[in-house]
């Protein structure tokens, strides 16, 4: 097949690093081609020099044999070049109308026709399957997998070649993901170019036809993926081969560590469950089932209308701000890193401090330097951060790296029992692993852990246990050596099922 | 250690400097009677009552606030003190205790309103602007209030430095503020929650107190400023510092902090004051006219962040 895009030696350097040397990529008009590596390895760079976004040091491109050398996105998308990127990029006080047609509102004379735009607005969202959004709701009302599916509707409308998707399914639950595969598979039938960018390995799987890996801003190999394995995948992406997988080991003891009694508050209703030390408990559920709002209203970020929160040996109590669940020995690694969990524009140092400053940190009210750069310096090398120093800005690091901060602030602080909501969310290979390592030593030294994620395998892999939250019931929850995914499913739904037949 | 910490000073404060020093020379050049002693003295003078102010705005900026009632605070502290000591006979100290205590109440007021009900601290503030001025005047009746040479010490120079204790208690203002944001908890959390307010709550830390304790710091900063045009002009001024809330703004921003939070930095508020006093100084020894000067100081305050502006880009793309 001929190719549509060619990049030959593509190199770019931010200051004095190499973020890409002499990478070369091709892709096939009607061929879905992933693009692997771990954070930092240059997959979102490489794809930004192709949509134009970032102009490259070095190289050449060409897109159905003529040179393409964009200045700009204006310029990539005119050559038929479309990225959807990582973050999302609405105007969330808009309508969701408005934000499909941003950038060519039908109008006359500057009036805009608000019919016709709802109209058209209404062709692409049910073009899309996305039946149940109205085009006048406001952005930023949708969930964050719904604005997602929103701007993958709007990218995929517009004319386009080649379709560039930097980890599309970030924000997606199970429902969502497969619809969107549905659609991806229709363009690469209509002959379109995609590239497809994920860390979610099964994903690439079963949707690429070939995957290129990068490591450290070289190409590793370019292959059929029929011919590899997710774990070969791993390897050629960490360069080191990972054949002794690792074994699961339980440190659960006897010891209840936290006993949550009949929490009810928004949608979450009369939820109870307890963890022991030294256990991983799990929180599986659709999006949108209560998984957070439930973390969140154990924490006191949200106030709780009824229920308890027993911690050790205390007196049950709930929490109506998050300063009293930290003092009785709760932590909790939030879900949005950008939005409540880290100080972005501020360093790694004052970052990793912030929750323990008054307690560990100072005299009198009076910060100790020396102490409190130590104990970064400390986090950032036993997590191995990626950080060119500690008073690095959190903004400039990979999502990774900004995870591993968003996480050492509670390991400074210490708690009895750890919440983490999404710890691996959009985080590579190699850090995700790091990741999970870390949440198995706390439970070694006998924390109590609560982990929500929406990646099923991750809690399969990580969990001593697992408690499946539907429409904001606790449904039931399973022991690894009885679970099977199947039945966690089936539990998913339970709630919903229950809903439907009552109404 | 001791190299860097010169190099990240001079790199900090180095702009400002080189902009202060040419300003300075290009009045010197100018205008035979600028580079004198006397006018810096005269300049030392002038400013204790905005520098209290912009460190003030300082705080409120870096927490990502602002506090439009600065002006007005100040001149109600004045008239507070100018009532007591000229109609109830009360003596210097204690008035200037009541006049400061009810300028830091005015900032609590403010605050806790903005924090409590979530109203803009742009609006609470703009009210506080109007009920300061207001009560100032039903104070003073709307006159001029003659308090007596009693006050005057505060404004006098000590023979011994030439400084004023009004000056003094501005410069020991800047260096406790610049120590409050760069060495305490307090101001570590500030910049925090100029940042982001909410990662600072779910980091289990109670915001309010250090919001609402930086509208109290600013008021009773607003009271001692007030103390220095009264003790001046031996007289309360119902219209003291009107409009002196933009110039504290102004003088925070050439100094580098930022109106979005989670940046600002006293020394350099400081050394933005000298930027306006010298210019305004200067300017009215070149008998530039009024209107010409205003037009000049609105283009300085532009160029200064402009080239703030550019060269923290610079620094960035680096």
């Amino acid at each position: 097949m001929k190719p549509l895009l060619t990049a030959t030696d593509i190199t770019k350097r931010f200051g004095p690093v190499t973020v890409l040397d002499s990478v070369s990529l091709d892709v096939r008009g009607g061929e879905i081609h992933a693009l692997l590596g771990a954070n930092g390895a240059g997959k979102s760079t490489l794809c930004k020099i192709i949509s134009g976004l970032l102009t490259r040091d070095g190289g050449d491109m060409s897109i159905a044999g003529e040179a393409y050398l964009p200045s700009d996105k204006q310029t990539a998308e005119r050559a038929g070049i479309q990225i959807v990127q990582q973050e999302l990029n609405q105007v969330t006080t808009l309508t969701v109308a408005e934000n499909i047609f941003l950038t060519r509102m039908p109008s006359v004379l500057g009036i805009i026709r608000s019919r016709q735009l709802a109209d058209r607005a209404r062709q692409v969202l049910d073009h899309f399957g996305l039946n149940d959004v109205a085009t006048d709701t406001v952005m930023g009302t949708l969930g964050v997998g719904r604005q997602q599916m929103v701007e993958i509707a709007t990218a995929l409308d517009r004319q386009c070649r080649l379709l560039i998707l930097d980890e599309p399914t970030a924000a997606l639950g199970a429902d969502e993901t497969q619809r969107l595969f549905e659609r991806l598979r229709s363009l690469r039938d209509q002959g379109i170019g995609i590239i497809y960018i994920s860390h979610r390995l099964d994903e690439v799987a079963q949707l690429s036809d070939r995957v290129t890996v990068l490591r450290d801003g070289r190409r590793v190999c370019t292959q059929e993926t029929s011919s590899l394995t997710t774990d070969q995948m791993v390897d050629l992406m960490t360069g080191e081969s990972t054949s002794e997988h690792h074994s699961f080991q339980s440190f659960a003891t006897a010891k209840t560590a936290m006993q949550v009694k009949g929490i009810t508050a928004g949608m979450v209703q009369d939820v109870s469950f307890s963890v022991r030390h030294g256990e991983r408990l799990g929180i599986a559920g659709l999006v949108g089932s209560g998984r957070t709002e439930l973390l969140r209203a154990i924490f006191g970020a949200d106030s709780a209308e009824q229920g308890t929160v027993q911690i050790s040996d205390r007196q049950p109590t709930h929490f109506s701000h998050p300063s009293q669940a930290v003092a009785a020995g709760l932590a909790m690694v939030t879900e949005d890193r950008k939005q409540n969990g880290l100080l972005l524009r501020q360093s790694i140092r004052a970052n990793t401090s912030i929750s323990s400053l008054g307690k560990r940190f100072a005299s009198l009210g009076i910060i100790r330097n020396q102490r409190e750069r130590q104990a970064a310096q400390e986090m950032a090398r036993q997590l191995e951060t990626k950080c060119n120093d500690i008073e690095q800005v959190v903004a400039t690091l990979s999502g990774g790296n900004q995870q591993k901060v968003a996480i050492s602030k509670w390991l400074v602080r210490d708690a009895d029992v750890f919440f983490f909501d999404e710890p691996t969310r959009g985080i590579d290979v190699a850090a995700r692993r790091r990741i999970y390592r870390l949440i198995e030593s706390l439970a070694q030294a006998g924390k109590a852990i609560v982990i929500v994620s929406s990646d099923l395998d991750e809690l399969l892999e990580t969990c001593d246990r697992i408690g499946v939250i539907s429409a904001g019931r606790w449904i039931d929850d399973f022991d690894r050596d009885s679970w099977s995914t199947d039945q966690i499913m089936q539990a998913a739904f339970a709630g919903y099922r229950q809903a439907e037949s009552v109404a | 250690m001791i190299k860097k910490r010169i190099k990240q000073t001079a790199l900090q404060y180095g702009g400002l400097l080189t902009a202060l020093a040419l300003l300075i020379l290009v009045f010197s050049l100018q205008t035979d009677s600028f580079f004198q002693i006397g006018t810096a003295r005269l300049i030392a003078n002038q400013i204790p009552e905005l520098t209290l102010l912009a460190v003030g705005m300082t705080l409120v900026l870096i927490i990502g606030q602002i506090d439009l009632s600065v002006g007005s605070v100040m001149a109600f502290a004045g008239a507070v003190l100018g009532v007591l000591m000229a109609k109830h006979d009360w003596s210097l100290g204690f008035a200037i205790l009541a006049s400061v205590s009810t300028a830091a109440a005015c900032g609590w007021v403010t605050g806790a309103i903005w924090i409590w009900f979530r109203i803009p601290s742009f609006i609470v503030s703009l009210g506080m602007l109007q009920i300061a001025r207001g009560a100032t005047r039903r104070l003073l009746d709307s006159k001029t209030l003659t308090i007596g040479s009693d006050v005057a010490t505060i404004s006098e120079p000590l023979p011994a430095i030439g400084l004023s204790p009004a000056f003094l208690i501005a410069i020991i203002a800047v260096f406790a503020a610049q120590f409050l944001i760069s060495r305490t908890v307090f101001g570590r959390y500030c910049v925090a929650i100029g940042t982001n307010a909410e990662a600072v709550r779910m980091s289990g830390i109670r915001t309010a107190p250090y919001a609402i304790g930086v509208f109290v710091i600013s008021g009773l900063l607003c009271g001692l400023a007030g103390l220095a045009p009264t003790s001046l002009m031996e007289a309360a001024d119902p219209g003291a510092g009107s409009g002196i809330e933009l110039s504290a703004i102004a003088a925070c921003v050439i100094g580098g902090t930022s109106l979005m939070g989670g940046r600002g930095n006293a020394i350099s508020t400081f050394l933005g004051v000298l930027v306006i006093a010298v210019l305004q100084t200067g300017l009215s020894r070149m008998s530039v006219e009024d209107a010409n000067k205003q037009i000049i100081t609105g283009m300085v305050i532009i160029i200064a962040v402009l080239i703030d502006t550019l060269r923290y880009n610079w620094e960035k793309s680096k």
